[in-house]
């Protein structure tokens, strides 16, 4: 029968229409489910693993561990990391290689972890930082030793 | 008492005390003039803020919340930014009709203001056709946006004003059909014996189903009629940019942003006059104690809250449900709305007749 059809049709569309109009009115009315971040004000918890940028951990006595093996170096797939090293006298009298210049270039890292990995003695980390905008390309380019930092006691 | 029908009555006696009669008129319609260009920026501000909000917390998000309290500041800083910015012409457009669509668009929309009734005795004009008069004029609007189009000289304008033609005019009939419904109940043109008639109850509850048939296609054919999404084939961002007002800027683009909420809110204020009884507070029957309180309620308020209540509806509308097809929406139309109205109107009729449905 087509009339009979014709109102099915008519019923059905109304009816599923209706049934949008129940799940909107249903957000409208129930703000919980609002899943905007009001990020500025409210800042959200990262996950454990998030890669924001590489740094260096340094100890209270301005120490770290990185012993300027040039492993991440090496791992680093887009020449991220330029490590510079230099002679250091030790008090008995030898002379041995040491980290002089962690260059870190943020604009070229792809946050691959691939330094991290590589890292024989966890000098370096991912930190959460993620606010990376500056005005100056340059200001990019870090340098992750803090003056004056020497090499923990007992890394080899 | 203090209502807007005694200062509207105070101000004409002043005035009249002491000039002569065209000098009155020409004062008062200044008067008029302006309260409905002040009323046409308010309700710009109001309403586009509102179909963010609206929109916003139906797609589960927060929608403006920085400028000013709460965010209220937000369309207003809007509107200063479109005022500053720059009104382009492009090059090859039909300069006179590509200036004069916006303004058309937008005093036909005024045009549309004189008949509402926004409580007892404050109405610009009280013409004995007020219903035939606005859905006269309101044809007219569709002669701005094809100009706009046409004139435009892009290939998406044009598209978009042809296809809002062919939607505005196919969409006419059955929003006419539904008016004449609640014309037939009354037995009247004019906006005042429309509203009068429901001082014992609104139409959508006295005519019961066919009344309620026809508010449901007058809502969808007016929603069709303002280019409003489901129905927005005419803007179509997706397909067409911005259809017929892809090339406009600055003000002029502001004006036809304005004429489709000031619409919005005029065909919503029809269809609260028609089916919710205008100012008209919510009365039962011949319950006197319950009538004299509702009556406490200024008619304005009412009124406001009818039309607010059936934006609210429309904007409901918009941000569910996804945009038909151009072929969808003919079909919509032309198979399924147009017979169920004229078969409405003849149950109507009927009903009319034979007196069933509750006086």
């Amino acid at each position: 029968m087509f009339i009979v059809d014709y109102i099915k049709t008519v019923y059905n569309a109304s009816a599923s229409l209706l049934k949008g109009m129940r799940m909107t009115g249903y957000y409208f009315f129930n703000h919980k489910e609002i899943i905007t971040q009001q990020y500025p004000d409210v800042k959200q918890e990262l996950p454990e693993r998030f890669r924001g940028e590489v740094v260096m951990m340094h100890d209270e006595k301005n120490e770290h561990r990185c012993t300027g093996c040039t492993a991440c170096e090496l791992a680093c797939p887009n020449a991220t990391i330029k490590i510079v090293t230099k002679m250091e006298l030790q008090p008995d009298g030898k002379k041995k290689k040491a980290l002089d210049n962690f260059v870190y270039h943020l604009e070229l890292c792809t946050m691959c972890n691939l330094c991290i990995v590589a890292c024989p003695t966890d000098a370096i980390k991912m930190a959460q930082t993620f606010e990376h905008s500056v005005f100056d390309r340059n200001q990019l380019t870090k340098k992750l030793n803090a003056t004056g930092s020497k090499l923990m006691e007992g890394v080899e | 008492m203090l209502s807007l029908e005694n200062i509207s009555k105070s101000i004409h006696e002043t005035l009249s005390a002491s000039l002569n009669g065209t000098l009155v008129l020409l004062i008062e319609m200044t008067i008029a003039g302006v309260l409905v260009i002040s009323l046409f920026a308010v309700l710009g501000l109001v309403l586009v803020f509102m179909e963010r909000k609206v929109s916003a917390y139906m797609q589960i998000r927060l929608g403006p919340n920085r400028v000013g309290y709460k965010g209220f500041a937000q369309t207003a800083a809007d509107t200063l930014k479109l005022l500053i910015k720059e009104g382009l012409t492009p090059d090859g457009a039909d300069k006179f009709l590509f200036n004069l669509a916006p303004l058309l668009v937008i005093i036909v929309a005024m045009l549309i203001m004189a008949p509402i009734a926004f409580t007892k005795g404050f109405q610009l004009w009280d013409i004995n056709i007020g219903v035939l008069y606005v859905s006269a004029v309101s044809s007219v609007g569709v002669i701005g946006i094809l100009m706009a189009g046409w004139a435009s000289n892009n290939k998406y304008s044009l598209l978009g004003a042809m296809r809002s033609g062919a939607q505005i005019v196919s969409y006419e009939l059955s929003a006419g059909l539904s008016v004449i419904t609640i014309v037939i109940l009354v037995g009247s043109l004019s906006i005042n014996d429309i509203i009068e008639s429901q001082r014992n109850g609104w139409w959508i509850f006295k005519g019961h189903i066919p009344v309620l048939i026809s508010f449901v296609i007058f809502v969808i054919a007016v929603t069709a009629e303002t280019n409003r999404a489901p129905f927005d084939l005419a803007e179509a961002e997706s397909e067409l940019t911005a259809g017929f007002h892809t090339e406009y800027s600055g003000m002029r683009f502001a004006l036809f942003f304005l004429a489709e909420y000031v619409n919005i809110f005029i065909v919503c204020a029809i269809g609260a006059t028609l089916f919710f009884g205008g100012w008209m507070p919510f009365h039962i029957g011949s319950w006197e104690a319950f009538n004299h309180v509702m009556d406490f309620i200024p008619g304005i308020v009412w009124f406001f809250g009818k039309v607010f209540a059936l934006i609210f509806l429309i904007m409901w509308f918009r941000w569910t449900f996804p945009r038909l097809r151009i072929d969808q929406l003919l079909n919509l139309e032309w198979k399924y709305l147009l017979p169920i109205a004229m078969f409405n109107l003849l149950l109507t009729t009927v009903m009319a007749i034979t007196g069933f449905y509750i006086k």
